[in-house]
This record gives C-alpha cells, sequence and structure tokens, in this order.
C-alpha cells in the first residue's frame, strides 16, 4: 500500500469519526445501517424487572430494539442478561413491567405461543431425533402441510450447510454442527425474533469467528430481528448492530459498536468493552482548546474539552491502548501528553504486541503497538527507557 | 520385565472381575435351573428323593437314559395349569401398568422437588423396605378385613351400610401387588426423568409444543429405559408371587406361584413343579429379550 491510497482511506475514517463525535455529543444512539431510525421499535422492553427469592435479578429495564436488528446484550456472568432473554422467551414471568413485540403485549403468554424462538448455549438438539426431525419439530407443532415442512426442512438445512445430514442422529454431530441444527431448527419456524445465549460460547476460536460470519449472513438474508447475548466483547462488537452493555440487572449503556467503544459513558463500560488505561484525577484548568486534569501518578495530563466538567471536578480518562503511541523519543506538542516510563512487561501476538510501561510514580500504562511492518527483532525491549504519548482527543473524560 | 509383569497382573485381575459375576451366575442361578429342568423330565415316585433318575450308570458308564415329556405334557392337559399362567400374566401385566400409571407421576414430582424435599420423598419410597415384607402384608390383612380399618372407616363416613368383602379377593391382590412392588417402579422411572435436561423441555415448548405435547415428544420417549426397566421389576416377580396371592386373594385366584407351591409341597410331585417353573422361566425371559433388543437399538441413540 502507497502512500496516495493511505491518503483517501483516511478521509472518510474522519468524517466517520467526525459523525461519532456529534452523535456522542447529542447524546444520540446511532443505529445500524440496516435500520430506519423513524420506523417503530419492534420490540419494546418497559420498565421490565425480575426478582428471585427478594434479589433483584434484572432491575427496571427499558429498551426498544428494531425491526431486522442485530441487536447484542453484552454483560458478565451473572448481570441478568440470559434472564432478559428468558424473560423475552416467556419461560420467565416479569415481577414488573411488559414486553411488547410487534405492537402485541408478550405478557402471561408461553413460550409455545410468542412469535419468538430461542437457542441457548447448550443448543438442547433433542438426542432421540434425526437431525430432519429435530428441525421439523417446530413446523408439525404448528400444523404445517407435511410436503411444506419437508421443503422448509431441506431449504434451512441447506441454509446451515447440513445438507446430507438428515438422518443423523445428535450424537454423531460435532459441537459445530449441534449449533447449526438449534440454529436451524429455531430458524425455520420464521419467527419475528430469535434470541440466541451464548450462541457461540461453546465453539473453538476459529469456528467461532467463521460461524459469526455466517450468522450475520444468515440473519441478512431473513431479515428476521436478532437478540444475541453474549459475554464476549468482541463477539458483540463483530455481529451487533447495537449493543447494550448490562451491569447488575440494568443497562449501563446502548449504542453501535463504535459508539460504545469509542464513547463510553461511563467507567464499567470503558473498561468492561476492551481494555483502557483510566487515568483518575481532579479538573485543574479549562482552555478553549483543552482541559487539564491533575493526576496524583502521571502529572497534568491534556485532555479534550467535556460539556458539563467545571474545575475541581473529579474525572477519570479513558485513553484505548491503540491510541498511545510508545516511542524512545520524547514528543512534545500543545496537543499530546507525553509521560516517561520504562518497558516492563511485553507480550507479543504476531499483529500486535503489547507493551506494559512502568511510570516512575510505578503506575503502569498498557499500549498496544500495531506491528506493521516486518522487523527481525523488536524495537523496542523490556527494560527499554521509553516515552508513551496520545493526543487529547484520544481520551475520554468520563464523569462517573 | 517390571513393567510386563504388572501389565499382565492387570489383565489378571481385570479378567477376574469381570468373570467373577459370571461365576456366581452359573453357580446359583445356571445350576440350580439345571438341576430344576432335569427334573422336569423324570417321573414321580415315593422316595428320597422324590423323582426318577434319568441316567443309569453301570459299571462300564452310561447304560441307559430315561426321558419323560409326561410332566409337560399333563401341563397342557389339564387347563388349571395354563387358567393359572394367563391368570398370573394378567394379574402381573396390569399390576405392571397400576405401578406406571401411580409411578410415573410420583417420580416426576420428585424429580421436580427442590433438594430436600426430593432426598426426603425419595427416603419415603424406601422406608417400606425396612420392615418385613411379610409383616407389611399382614397389615393390609388387617386392614381389609371385614371389621378392618377401611371397612369400619367407610361405616363411619356412611358410604356403605355393611362391610364390604375386601379380603381375600382379587382387588386384595392387585392392592398387595402394586404396594409392595410401588418402590421398584418408582426408582427406575426417577433415575431416568432425573437425567432430562431441562432445557430441552424449554426447547420443545419454545418451539410450539404445548406442555402436553412437551411430554408426550419429549418426556416419555427419553424416559422409555426408566420405563421398560420398572415394568420388568414389576412384572417379572409379580407374575410368580406367591406370598400376596395366598394370604390376601380368595381360594379361586389360581396364580402359577401358588401352583407351584402346592406342586412342590402338598403334591409332593416335583417333576410336574419343575415342569411348571421351567415354563414359567419361558415366559419371564421373553420380556427380558425384548427389553435386551430394545436396549442395543436404543443405547448407540442413548450415549452422548
Amino acid at each position: 500500500m502507497d502512500a496516495s491510497e493511505i491518503g483517501t482511506m483516511t478521509i472518510p475514517m474522519n468524517e466517520k469519526i467526525d459523525n461519532l463525535l456529534d452523535d456522542a455529543t447529542t447524546g444520540n444512539a446511532r443505529l445500524g445501517n440496516r435500520h430506519d431510525s423513524n420506523a417503530q421499535p419492534f420490540i419494546r422492553i418497559e420498565n421490565l424487572s425480575k426478582e428471585f427469592d427478594g434479589v433483584t435479578v434484572v432491575d427496571s429495564v427499558n429498551l426498544d430494539i428494531y425491526r431486522g436488528e442485530l441487536f447484542a446484550i453484552l454483560g458478565g456472568s451473572g448481570c441478568g442478561k440470559t434472564t432478559l432473554l428468558r424473560l423475552l422467551a416467556g419461560f420467565e414471568t416479569p415481577s414488573t413491567g411488559r414486553v411488547i413485540i410487534d405492537g402485541i403485549d408478550m405478557t402471561g403468554l408461553p413460550p409455545y405461543q410468542r412469535p419468538v424462538n430461542m437457542m441457548v448455549q447448550s443448543y438442547a438438539v433433542f438426542p432421540h431425533m434425526t437431525v430432519e426431525k429435530n428441525v421439523a419439530y417446530g413446523l408439525k407443532k404448528d400444523g404445517v402441510d407435511k410436503t411444506q415442512i419437508g421443503e422448509q426442512v431441506s431449504q434451512m438445512l441447506s441454509l446451515v450447510q447440513l445438507s446430507g445430514y438428515e438422518t443423523r442422529k445428535p450424537h454423531q454431530l460435532s459441537g459445530g454442527q449441534l449449533q447449526r441444527v438449534a440454529l436451524a431448527r429455531a430458524l425455520v419456524k420464521k419467527p419475528k425474533v430469535l434470541l440466541l445465549d451464548e450462541p457461540l460460547a461453546a465453539l473453538d476460536k476459529k469456528l467461532r469467528e467463521r460461524t459469526q460470519f455466517e450468522l450475520m449472513n444468515i440473519q441478512d438474508q431473513l431479515g428476521i430481528t436478532f437478540v444475541v447475548v453474549t459475554h464476549d466483547q468482541e463477539e458483540a462488537m463483530n455481529l451487533a448492530t447495537r449493543i447494550a452493555v448490562m451491569d447488575d440487572g440494568r443497562f449501563v449503556q446502548t449504542g453501535t459498536p463504535t459508539h460504545v467503544y469509542e464513547y463510553p459513558t461511563n467507567r464499567f463500560v470503558a473498561d468492561f468493552v476492551g481494555t483502557t488505561n483510566m487515568f483518575e484525577g481532579t479538573v485543574s484548568r479549562i482552555a478553549d482548546e483543552h482541559l487539564l486534569i491533575d493526576t496524583v501518578d502521571f502529572g497534568d495530563i491534556k485532555a479534550s474539552p467535556t460539556p458539563g466538567t467545571n474545575v475541581g471536578n473529579q474525572v477519570w480518562l479513558a485513553v484505548r491502548p491503540e491510541k498511545i503511541t510508545i516511542s524512545k523519543e520524547s514528543i512534545t506538542s500543545e496537543t499530546t501528553t507525553c509521560i516517561k516510563g520504562v518497558v516492563t512487561d511485553l507480550g507479543y501476538y504476531g499483529n500486535r504486541t503489547i507493551y506494559r510501561v512502568t511510570t516512575e510514580t510505578s503506575a503502569v500504562i498498557e499500549i498496544s503497538a500495531q506491528n506493521q511492518f516486518r522487523a527481525s527483532e523488536p524495537i523496542l525491549d523490556s527494560e527499554d527507557e521509553v516515552f508513551v504519548s496520545w493526543d487529547l482527543n484520544s481520551g475520554i473524560v468520563l464523569k462517573e | 520385565m517390571n513393567t510386563r509383569y504388572s501389565e499382565m497382573a492387570d489383565k489378571a485381575w481385570r479378567s477376574f472381575v469381570i468373570y467373577l459375576p459370571y461365576v456366581w451366575l452359573l453357580l446359583f442361578f445356571l445350576t440350580p435351573f439345571l438341576i430344576v429342568f432335569k427334573i422336569s423330565f423324570s417321573d414321580p415316585v415315593i422316595a428320597q428323593p422324590p423323582f426318577t433318575p434319568l441316567f443309569d450308570w453301570a459299571r462300564s458308564g452310561l447304560s441307559a437314559v430315561y426321558i419323560t415329556f409326561d410332566n409337560f405334557l399333563f401341563l397342557f392337559e389339564d387347563d388349571l395349569y395354563w387358567l393359572s399362567y394367563l391368570k398370573s400374566v394378567r394379574v402381573a401385566a396390569f399390576s405392571t401398568l397400576c405401578c406406571l400409571l401411580i409411578g410415573y407421576p410420583m417420580a416426576y414430582a420428585i424429580t421436580r422437588a427442590d433438594t430436600t424435599a426430593r432426598n426426603i420423598l425419595l427416603l419415603l419410597v424406601i422406608l417400606p423396605f425396612w420392615t418385613s415384607f411379610l409383616l407389611r402384608v399382614y397389615a393390609w390383612m388387617g386392614m381389609l378385613s371385614t371389621h378392618g380399618l377401611i371397612n369400619k372407616g367407610l361405616l363411619w363416613m356412611g358410604f356403605i351400610d355393611e362391610p364390604m368383602k375386601l379380603l381375600y379377593t382379587d382387588f386384595a391382590v392387585y392392592l398387595g401387588i402394586v404396594y409392595t412392588y410401588l418402590p421398584f417402579m418408582i426408582l427406575p422411572l426417577y433415575a431416568a426423568l432425573q437425567k432430562l435436561d431441562l432445557s430441552i423441555h424449554e426447547a420443545a415448548s419454545d418451539l410450539g409444543a404445548t406442555p402436553f405435547r412437551v411430554f408426550i415428544d419429549i418426556t416419555l420417549p427419553m424416559s422409555a429405559t426408566g420405563i421398560i426397566a420398572g415394568c420388568l421389576l414389576v412384572f417379572i416377580p409379580a407374575i410368580g408371587e406367591y406370598v400376596i396371592p395366598t394370604l390376601l386373594g380368595g381360594s379361586d385366584s389360581l396364580m402359577i406361584g401358588r401352583q407351584l407351591f402346592n406342586e412342590f409341597f402338598e403334591n409332593r410331585d416335583w417333576p410336574v413343579a419343575s415342569a411348571v417353573a421351567t415354563i414359567l422361566l419361558f415366559i419371564l425371559v421373553i420380556p427380558i429379550m425384548l427389553f435386551q433388543r430394545y436396549q442395543i437399538t436404543a443405547g448407540t441413540n442413548v450415549n452422548e
């Protein structure tokens, strides 16, 4: 790739960042390009709560999901994401609130009457039925005509690339194939919404990555609204048009993957989605083009002006490892913060290298550097004295 | 050298463990059966033992073999035996069905109870075994008799005007068998149902199956091994049951277990009794073989 090509590529990138900046300042969640923002919400979750023995697992959640979206609910274990999905499927009854799908209130409807299908982490493929019978099961329950069932089942099996496996029993299939059976079985009913609980967690890394793209393709082809629950932030970001980050039964942020990654609204999201260097301090000065944060470990650091911050406020500056430059020379400019340190740890991942730099105050900063050029030996090594620096636009000021 | 020696010891130990049960079966099951089988071809005599020998051993070796099929022919001629067999099969089959109908919901409820309740319920299922079987049958006699607990209760509540005949009826026999063998139905059913993954039920429900369809399509076929095992555990002992029909049944309740006892101990006709026992065994072997065949075909599917 020569310089002119790089040049043409950077212009649209800048535009995209500008758009994102606009959204971030106005607080609008950007929606995926498959979604028309004037549309009525397809799934509306209103004030939904679920308690188990006095413990609130889902805590007054409100959410609108639009037709054709691939929506991801991202959270750690025990955050209530699976319970939320089960509330949508009808396996749990809400303590308060309601779910409306395509204009119909789902309250009180049992799972077998909802226009929703769910695929669980264990796949729950019927072990005593062949692949074909597994996929046909839902259609049979709907009273679909026999010849039609055969047609739709074989269509669906070819969509999930399981043609030729019709008469196999589940114990003869691999994990990836079982996952496809479960997917085909849920999709063949053409549900209004497909719920997927950790759909790829049981697959190995390579297969998981491939299946992610296949899932997206299938979703694109069928246009069914997908709601995916996952603990894997990379999976959520890759799959989804929008992400809701969930913690302790509540949504802490909802937005596009880029939005959630680049403009986290609080420390939890910044930390949970990806890796972040967090610089804690108080605002010491606000100028036109930047504000200064006084930190204990790193001295004064620069940040871009953020509405709502005043001198004396406690804030956190979140900077992603890949937005920090590491070099042997100090970089000084009006807009950069430069900190001196020593490389104490170095992880080589092939495509990138993770450096952990310890400052004189023994604070640690993590830097991720793309290995753009083939080098016979690493340019930087452990114990090297280095300077880490970043532009003030690279960080985001968080107030909570 | 050392590893080879230990390998050989390993192999010897393995075959010892594998073949020990076979030796046991050979000694205590096959040998007695062969003795009974042999007696069934003899003639009864008033002697000690009360049957003729099959083989005549002269000094030079085996000189003559006397085999008679009279005992088996006798069983065919006298319809008493056929009626007894039929009645036994009927009583055993109906009792098995009753046990299944009562035991299945009980086993299902136990699997769905929370852990502490489940342990208590299982204990209650096994609890009757802690008292003697005979004592429990006698207790039923006390309850079922004309002036027993049940008649007194019904009279007191005004459902009946005079005591019903409960004891010494077929009803009492069914009651006794179902009561006695119910745990043998519940335990294998519980074992099978407990293994069922709730997420598979939920998947069926999610795909549009009503709770009843979930039961028919998922629960029932997936607990088939438990159903068959439970049915065999009830059917096989029930068919040869002697104590319950004798103590609770009427004089007309001719079950094969009673016939067998009568032939052995009252008529002292060991050869006919042995023939009765041999045919009974063949009747029992048929359902076991069917079960084996089912397990072989289902076995490949159950392995995950």
